[in-house]
Formats: C-alpha cells, sequence, structure tokens
C-alpha cells in the first residue's frame, strides 16, 4: 500500500498538523518509504494468533472508583498559554 | 586531589562514606566540568547548579551523622524525559516550551528518596525518537569520542544521547535514561557505557513523557555494571500510579554483579547473524562468547525465527502510539501556542510549528496505520506478529537458556549529519535491529562495552534476559566488562 498526495494531506488533517502544499512530495515519499519497509509482514502468517494486549501477563489492576486526587486547579492550569479564573481559554468554539 | 569526576559511582559513593571529600565538593566538581564541556558537547539542556548544591549540602549533613540512602550525595543527570518539579522538562522539543511540572516522575523521585543530587537535564533526541540525538531541538549531542586521527564529531547515539555522552565524558555519575526500541543500550554502546532496559513493568513510567507506553522503559547509563546495577535498584519498584507497574520485590541488583555465569546456558541466535555484518562485530562476539565460556557457561545456537519482523512491527505499533500520546500537545494546557483563525486552524499551526519533523513524520505514520480501513492491516498485524516475536524468546528460554548474547548495535557511532542517513528514515532506523525485539517481547536487555573497532570507537555486546532476571543481566554483563578489561574512557578535547 502506498499513499498519495491527497492521503497525505488527509492524514495532515487527521493529525491536526498543517502541511503545507510545499511539503506534501516530501512527506509522500518518506511516508511510503516507511510503508514500503513495514510491507514485508504480509509474509508472516499470522492465523490463528493473538494479538498481543500486553507484553506481561498481568491482569489489569483495579481501584475503587472514588476521588484519590485533585483540588488544586490552579496548579493544572499553571503550565497553560493562556487561562482565566483557572479554566483554559482556547478561540471561539461555538458562534 | 584527584579528579572527583573521575570516580564510578561506588568509588564515589565509598569515598563520600569516608569523608575522604563532601558531596558538595563532589557536586562542585561535576558542575565546573559540565560548564567547560557543555558549549562542545551540548549534553545537557539545562543545569541546576543551585539546586544541586542545596541537594547537597542536604546530604553532607546526612553523611555527616552517618545517615542517608544508598546514593546519598551522588550527582546524576536526568534525561530531559522525566519530569522534575519546577525544572525543565521539554523532551527535548519546541511544543513544550516553558514547561515546567508541578509534579515528579516516580522515577526520579526514588532517587532523591535514595539521596542522589540533580545536576541538570540532558538532552535527547525529540520525544526520544530518534537513534543520533539530532532530532533534538536543542541542536545534536556531540559524542566525547572521536575516531583516530579525526577532529569530525560523531553521534553519541540516541535517544538517551545526551544522557551517555554525559556519564562517558564525566559530567555525571551516572544517568537517567529510557528505552522504547533500543535508546538506552544503542547509546551505551556508542559511548563505552553500561546501559540497562528494565523488563517492561520493572520501572514506573508515570510523570515520564510517553512516547509508546507498551514498550517505553526507564534505565540507568553508567561507567560499570555494578554502578548500572546500584541506579536500577534504587529506580525500580512498584508505583500504584501506573497500571502496568508490576508489585515485585526489588533485588539488590548490585549484589548479583559478581555473581559469575557458571553453569549458565548462554543462546546464541543465529537470525542476528544479518548480512553484510562488518567483521570486527562478527569478532566482537565470538569473543565475548569465549569470555563466557571461560568463566564456565554453556554456549547454544538457538533460533528466533521472527527477528527480522520486530523492526516493521515496532515502526507501526510505535508510531500508533504516539500518534495517540502525542494528541495532547495542543497548544492548550502547556508549552506553545500558535494563533489561528479558529481552534482547529491552532491546532494545526501549534502542531506543525512545535514538533520537529523526525516526530511529525511517526506522528502521520501512526495516524495512517491507526485510521479507518488501514487498522487491521498494519496495527492488528504487527500486534500478532509482537505475540510469535515474544513465543520466540519464550520458546528458548523454555528450552533451558538462561540469557542471549547479540551484538549491540551493527556498528560503531558514526558522524553528526552524515547525508545518506539523513536521505533514508530506514537507514537510520536499521541502528535498532538487535535492541527492538527486546522490547517487543518486553524483556530486560544490557548494552557492555566489550572492544573497539579498527578506528579505536567503542563497540557493545548486549545480554538479554528472562523478564524480571536483570540479575542474571549484571552478573553476565560483570564477566564481559572484566574480560574486556579495556580502558573505555574518551580522550578528552573538548
Amino acid at each position: 500500500m502506498s499513499v498519495d498526495a491527497a492521503t497525505v494531506k488527509r492524514i495532515g488533517r487527521l493529525a491536526r498538523i498543517r502541511i503545507e502544499e510545499s511539503e506534501v512530495a516530501a512527506y509522500q515519499s518518506e511516508l511510503n518509504a516507511i510503508l514500503g519497509f513495514v510491507e514485508q509482514l504480509a509474509e508472516v502468517n499470522v492465523e490463528g494468533v493473538e494479538p498481543m494486549t500486553s507484553v506481561t501477563p498481568m491482569v489489569l489492576r483495579r481501584r475503587d472508583d472514588v476521588i484519590s486526587d485533585g483540588g488544586y486547579p490552579e496548579k493544572i492550569v499553571s503550565n497553560a498559554p493562556l487561562t482565566e479564573d483557572n479554566f483554559f481559554m482556547v478561540p471561539k468554539v461555538i458562534e | 586531589m584527584t579528579d572527583l569526576t573521575k570516580l564510578s559511582l561506588a568509588e564515589a559513593r565509598k569515598g563520600l562514606k569516608a569523608k575522604s571529600f563532601t558531596a558538595t565538593e563532589l557536586t562542585g566538581a561535576y558542575l565546573a566540568a559540565i560548564e567547560k564541556a557543555n558549549p562542545a558537547l551540548n549534553a545537557y539542556v539545562a543545569v541546576t547548579p543551585e539546586q544541586a548544591l542545596d541537594m547537597a549540602r542536604a546530604s553532607d549533613a546526612k553523611l555527616a551523622a552517618g545517615q542517608g540512602g544508598t546514593l546519598e550525595g551522588i550527582p546524576l543527570g536526568i534525561k530531559d524525559l522525566f519530569g522534575t518539579k519546577g525544572v525543565h522538562t521539554q523532551a527535548a522539543s519546541h511544543i513544550l516550551d516553558g514547561f515546567k511540572p508541578e509534579y515528579e516522575s516516580t522515577v526520579t523521585s526514588n532517587l532523591w528518596r535514595d539521596g542522589a543530587v540533580m545536576l541538570g537535564k540532558l538532552n535527547m533526541d525529540e520525544f526520544a525518537m530518534g537513534s543520533s540525538n539530532e532530532t533534538s531541538y536543542y541542536g545534536p549531542v556531540v559524542s566525547p569520542f572521536r575516531a583516530e586521527g579525526s577532529n569530525a564529531n560523531l553521534v553519541p547515539g540516541g535517544s538517551s544521547g545526551g544522557s551517555a555522552a554525559a556519564v562517558s565524558a564525566w559530567l555525571c555519575a551516572g544517568a537517567t535514561a529510557t528505552d522504547t526500541g533500543g535508546s538506552i543500550r544503542q547509546p551505551a554502546a556508542f559511548t563505552g557505557t553500561v546501559g540497562i532496559k528494565p523488563t517492561y513493568g520493572r520501572c514506573s513510567r508515570w510523570g515520564v513523557v510517553a512516547f509508546a507506553s507498551s514498550l517505553d522503559q526507564a534505565g540507568p547509563i553508567a561507567r560499570t555494571v555494578e554502578d548500572a546495577a546500584i541506579m536500577m535498584t534504587s529506580m525500580s519498584g512498584f508505583d500504584p500510579k501506573d497500571s502496568t507497574c508490576v508489585d515485585l520485590a526489588v533485588p539488590d541488583f548490585a549484589a548479583a554483579v559478581e555473581r559469575g555465569v557458571k553453569g549458565l546456558t548462554i543462546g546464541v541466535p543465529r537470525e542476528y547473524r544479518m548480512d553484510g555484518m562488518p567483521g570486527e562485530i562478527e569478532k566482537l562476539w565470538s569473543q565475548g562468547l569465549e569470555w563466557l565460556k571461560a568463566e564456565g557457561a554453556t554456549v547454544k545456537d538457538i533460533s528466533l525465527p521472527h527477528t527480522k519482523y520486530a523492526l516493521p512491527a515496532y515502526y507501526i505499533v510505535a508510531p500508533a502510539e504516539a500518534s495517540s500520546n502525542l494528541a495532547r500537545y495542543d497548544g492548550v494546557k502547556y508549552g506553545l501556542r500558535v494563533s489561528g483563525k479558529d481552534i482547529t486552524d491552532m491546532y494545526e499551526l501549534t502542531r506543525a510549528a512545535g514538533f520537529g519533523r523526525e516526530v511529525k513524520r511517526r506522528i502521520m505514520i501512526g495516524t495512517y496505520v491507526l485510521s479507518a480501513g488501514y487498522f487491521d492491516a498494519y496495527y492488528v498485524k504487527a500486534q500478532k506478529v509482537r505475540t510469535l516475536i515474544k513465543k520466540d524468546f519464550e520458546d528458548a528460554f523454555n528450552a533451558g537458556v538462561d540469557a542471549i548474547l547479540t551484538p549491540a548495535t551493527p556498528s560503531a557511532a558514526f558522524g553528526v549529519g552524515d547525508e545518506a542517513l539523513a536521505a533514508d528514515p530506514v537507514a537510520m532506523y536499521l541502528n535498532d535491529i538487535f535492541t527492538v525485539t527486546v522490547n517487543m517481547a518486553g524483556l530486560p536487555g544490557i548494552a557492555v562495552p566489550a572492544g573497539k573497532d579498527a578506528k579505536g570507537l567503542p563497540l557493545g555486546l548486549q545480554l538479554i534476559g528472562k523478564p524480571f532476571d536483570e540479575e542474571t543481566l549484571f552478573a553476565a554483563g560483570r564477566v564481559i566488562e572484566k574480560a574486556a578489561g579495556g580502558d573505555f574512557a574518551p580522550k578528552q578535547w573538548w
């Protein structure tokens, strides 16, 4: 499988990364080089093989569904580029 | 007075305990060395002298009272991937500009609990994506090693290139590092240092900037096997804040270092004998096996049939997880923001400006393989191949193999700005060909300096162990370290 220029732009959109027109060709060739490399997995017979979900044989731990942390909104927003009253500020989303 | 920075971590610990020097003196010596070397090597992206000296003074008070932890007063460098409270934590990326976390990672907390001193944050490939430390927003790290008769700058490897260079150039007594596909072991091999990636789950990932969560593990880079073992003991341990961290007692790894390899069976996987493998790597490998045999180990040929599929499967699984993990960098919660005409525009412009090329490439691949219609063909297939890779190792261990010996890297360090590697992303990825299988199977792996190439550059061997049997790796690694007996210190030019 290989990607065309339109697909590169679509992936950029999905990944929320602006791809300039002048960059499309380079991305296309790099992505195709990587996809070409991973193509060799097609030779592997995986019939009846379970996909790995956990590399160590363990059951995911659970904890009680109670609040165990929090109460410091000023710390949560302390690194944000723009805040007001401990809220993150973003451009207007709903007109 | 002897140069305190040249002591091993274990020697420094003895000296501190015996009051031959103070933690403040030791820390001061490292800070002076960093100041002198960093303009040339670029190993540190942030130095924290005041904090370091405060911590050293606190250690001195404890040491004077005959108290203190296992790393009391030992100055360490911390990879920029670890969250350190109030201190530069940017994964060497532009997108995390100015980020200073309100929390401390579990691994670094463990080190401070045991008395270690933080010298600063170490350079790395951006978000740990790279094998040469050239993708850092802060520019490449330069290896303290140069080929004989050459002044050309070489890479220290990556992604933990700052960690490896700083340890090798005596800019810290030891360093934290992380390994997703080889990022501890490859730079250790390139710089004549010892690096271990423990079993997945041995160290908590909490507070460490995530790259590929099912593969990422923290570990130390140090100048000797013993030093690495001492650090590993402190870094390890159960943490309820990481659901994949294993609730298992942590052995005193340093106690296993001199255990020897008598009676052990060492596996030699035939699939690691790659076409076109340089003769000196092949020779190093045979030499390593001879050393282990001479100490009473048995060598056994084994087969790990899915070895060649590990790297392609990795380049599906790791970018897929990265594309998900890195979705959080959107210009809202922390770091860089580039304004746009609406919120989507802001996201796209922020991420285009904030991520470097290699990171964007991997997010794009990850997004593609997870997108509708391709998920089964790529991601699910890769995870099935991963099951087979793990089974290869299980079969070998079930057949009586205690550890596996392989080369650590396909070559010695290469030049900064290598054009052939820059032109072909896959060529750079091949650096991890011997190390990536270990991450895919969640196993522990150690790289130990074992020899030099024709130009005098260090070469490493890798030992792969059973899950949670790092002790055997330290013991076997020590046998190789002793037998190699080499001087793996760089000639100081900086």
